[in-house]
């Protein structure tokens, strides 16, 4: 479990088939359960192949421009391509996992 | 001290305004837009609302040094770099000194999972941090309606909206929020719920044929404003708002007299011409010289060095400069001096109040003293009568407050005068001069006569109103008993008259002659008679004098004789 968690936090180690970006903002409700509910999602159905890194906007304000955030929180897959954007506390697992396109490559 | 004067004055703390300084629109809302408040601009695609929020950005960093902040949810930075480039707004340069801060926010639902609750944070932080990047006061946000197609949670984001104004106002910034029309409401998602201090709504109308454009505030909290539908322009200094009815009849009078250019007219008023400042109308049927009579008042003011500006609706600027010259008139001298500025324009170029947007702002440009409107009549064809009247009655009211003097013309299509013929403006301008035909003994002539001058005195005379090379010139009418003498006819009448003259000069001489002659008959008579009882006279005298010669000798005879015979006697005696 542990291993797993350092492995979402570390560094690329270039195995890595997801790589998802979590913008949070603060310790908000929303962010507190899209936090809670990712590294559910992820643990439970991406195991060893993902690399999770969680922003707070609050910390880097000027990425909201950069990165086109509007609503929060949102979750952009960088890997694979093409990106994908998913917002929203991620409560609804069905959802979260077919815009991450988990269903199509776990096929 | 300034302290204590403060105290003194009991004036209640008013709204106050952010300037926008757009043509027109400060003067509409007596200042400006709600400082600190969120305003909502709507109107239909293609309003200007894009362009109106972004020159209110725009002039708010480069006249009020107001840094902004424009958040567009429709077009990306580089699109409106480049359109309002056109415009003369170099916002490229702008963002580099930090005065403006382009954002695009890019939404596509296509892009987009929702899973589960959200909030807009992203966006508060993302503008916050604009305004706070740059010490933004005003901020633009073009069109946030946009959020509603990229978003499907409507719950979340009407709260989110709602919870935006309040932020905004919390920030103290000057906010402007465009939306896009709705069917039954001002906006699609129902935005004038949530900003409620100001609302003002664009339009854009076409009738005709013709578009204008419409700009009108329904709400203005805590303040006054115009309540009307204000036309705008957009041109090539963007936006022009016309602030179009001054309810007040307060303007300024001028008793200053300014010469129509013709002199025998000035003399019908009285002497010294029209008053400074006034509206006249010169009506008539075609081709009575209306236009002859506006370029003599053009170049009569030329010559004065007054600036003058011609509107012209029907010829070209060319044309009546070519027209003119045969008449002595040289109107292109004036131009290359910068005096006279011509403006000729269809009045289907597009519609009236746009015409009126376009007057204003030439006016206001070349700051004449006189302006000429050659015909006014033409406008009918872009508007009803009424709305040519109307529009006429803002035009007088602005000019008459800019103290400039106007000269309309007007074609009235009967031949019969009809006082109602001239766009019901007849009431509105000071002096009314009427230019007719007056057709008799198989020829035309001009006559014109003044219908009304306000506060001077004037002829009430009909004059034939000639036009020579020389220019033109009012020639008394003969009133005889066929009526009106005009042209050849009175020419004729001038004949005779001459002739007449001369026929009684004539006859006076004879008389004279003839007075002479009896005179010398007399005279003569008078002599022969002397002569004759001079002689009698002498006749008389000589049997006279005869008389008693005869009588002295007789006397002296008588004496001799008795001396004789005494002397007789004596002898006798002796002898004896």
């Amino acid at each position: 479990m542990k291993k797993k968690e350092e492995h979402a936090d570390g560094t690329s180690n270039g195995t890595n088939e997801y790589v998802l970006h979590l913008f949070i903002t603060g310790a908000t409700p929303n962010s507190v359960r899209a936090v809670a509910n990712i590294k559910q999602i992820c643990e439970d159905h991406l195991k060893g192949n993902y690399q999770l890194e969680i922003i707070d906007v609050y910390q880097q304000q000027a990425l909201a421009e950069k990165e086109q955030l509007v609503a929060l929180p949102l979750l952009i897959r960088r890997q694979p391509l093409p990106e994908r954007r998913l917002i929203g506390d991620m409560s609804d697992t069905e959802k979260v996992l077919k815009g991450l396109g988990f269903y199509l490559h776990g096929r | 001290m300034p302290a204590k004067s403060k105290k003194h004055s009991p004036v209640l703390k008013q709204l106050s305004k952010s300037p926008t300084g757009i043509n027109g629109l400060d003067e509409i809302t007596d200042g400006g837009l709600p400082a600190g408040r969120p305003t909502l601009v709507c109107g239909a695609a293609g309003s200007g609302k894009t362009l109106l929020s972004l020159e209110f950005i725009v002039r708010g960093a480069m006249q009020f040094n107001e840094p902004g902040v424009f958040m567009a949810f429709e077009e990306k930075a580089d699109e409106l770099i480049m359109n309002v480039a056109s415009l003369g707004f170099d916002l490229k340069d702008l963002q580099k000194k930090g005065l403006v801060k382009l954002d695009h926010v890019h939404i596509d639902r296509t892009e987009i999972e929702e899973t589960g609750e959200y909030d807009l944070d992203g966006l508060f932080i993302r503008l916050g941090y604009a305004i706070d990047s740059i010490g933004a006061k005003r901020v633009v946000l073009d069109t946030i309606e946009n959020l509603f197609s990229g978003l499907d949670n409507q719950g979340i984001l009407r709260a989110e909206l709602r919870r935006l104004f309040g932020w905004l106002k919390e920030k103290g910034v000057t906010a402007i929020i465009t939306g896009e029309r709705g069917e039954s409401s001002l906006t699609r998602q129902g935005l004038e719920e949530y900003v409620s201090d100001c609302v003002i709504l664009l339009d854009h109308r076409v009738s005709n044929q013709i578009s204008t454009r419409l700009l009108r505030i329904i709400k203005y909290r805590g303040s006054l404003h115009g309540t009307n539908e204000y036309p705008f322009l957009i041109d090539e200094d963007g936006i022009s708002v016309l602030p179009v009815t001054s309810l007040l009849l307060n303007a300024p009078v001028s008793t200053q007299r300014i010469s129509s250019g013709i002199p025998a007219l000035d003399h019908m008023l009285g002497g010294k011409g029209f008053f400074r400042g006034s509206s006249i109308l010169v009506s008539g049927t075609a081709g009575t010289g209306k236009t002859s009579i506006a370029a003599f008042f053009a170049n009569e003011s030329c010559r004065r060095k007054e600036r003058c500006i011609y509107f012209a609706f029907e010829e070209s600027p060319q044309q009546i400069i070519r027209n003119m010259h045969s008449i002595g008139i040289d109107l292109q001298t004036h131009i290359d001096n910068g005096l006279l500025q011509m403006n000729a324009s269809r009045p289907t170029l597009y519609g009236l109040e746009m015409h009126l947007v376009d007057i204003h702002k030439k006016i206001k440009k070349f700051k004449p003293r006189t302006v000429i409107l050659d015909p006014i009549t033409n406008l009918v064809t872009v508007g009803s009568v009424s709305e040519v009247k109307s529009m006429l009655v803002r035009l007088i009211d602005f000019l008459q407050a800019e103290q400039i003097t106007v000269l309309f013309t007007a074609l009235s299509l009967n031949t019969i005068v009809n006082e109602q013929t001239d766009e019901g403006v007849s009431s509105l301008v000071d002096a009314w001069l009427l230019v007719r035909d007056i057709e008799s003994n198989g020829e035309r002539n001009r006559g014109m006569y003044i219908m009304k001058s306000r506060g001077m005195k004037h002829s009430n005379q009909v004059r034939e109103f000639v036009i020579t090379d020389e220019g033109l010139d009012l020639v008394d009418v003969y009133l005889g008993p066929e009526g009106v003498l005009t042209g050849s006819a009175r020419e004729a009448q001038m004949l005779s008259e001459v002739t007449g003259a001369v026929m009684r000069t004539h006859a006076l001489s004879r008389k004279d002659i003839e007075i002479q002659r009896k005179r010398k008959v007399l005279e003569a008579k008078i002599a022969s008679l002397q002569e004759e009882f001079e002689s009698v006279q002498d006749q008389l005298n000589k049997s006279y004098i005869e008389e008693d010669l005869k009588k002295e000798i007789m006397e002296k005879n008588r004496k001799q004789m008795i001396e004789n015979r005494l002397t007789k006697n004596a002898g006798n005696g002796k002898r004896k």
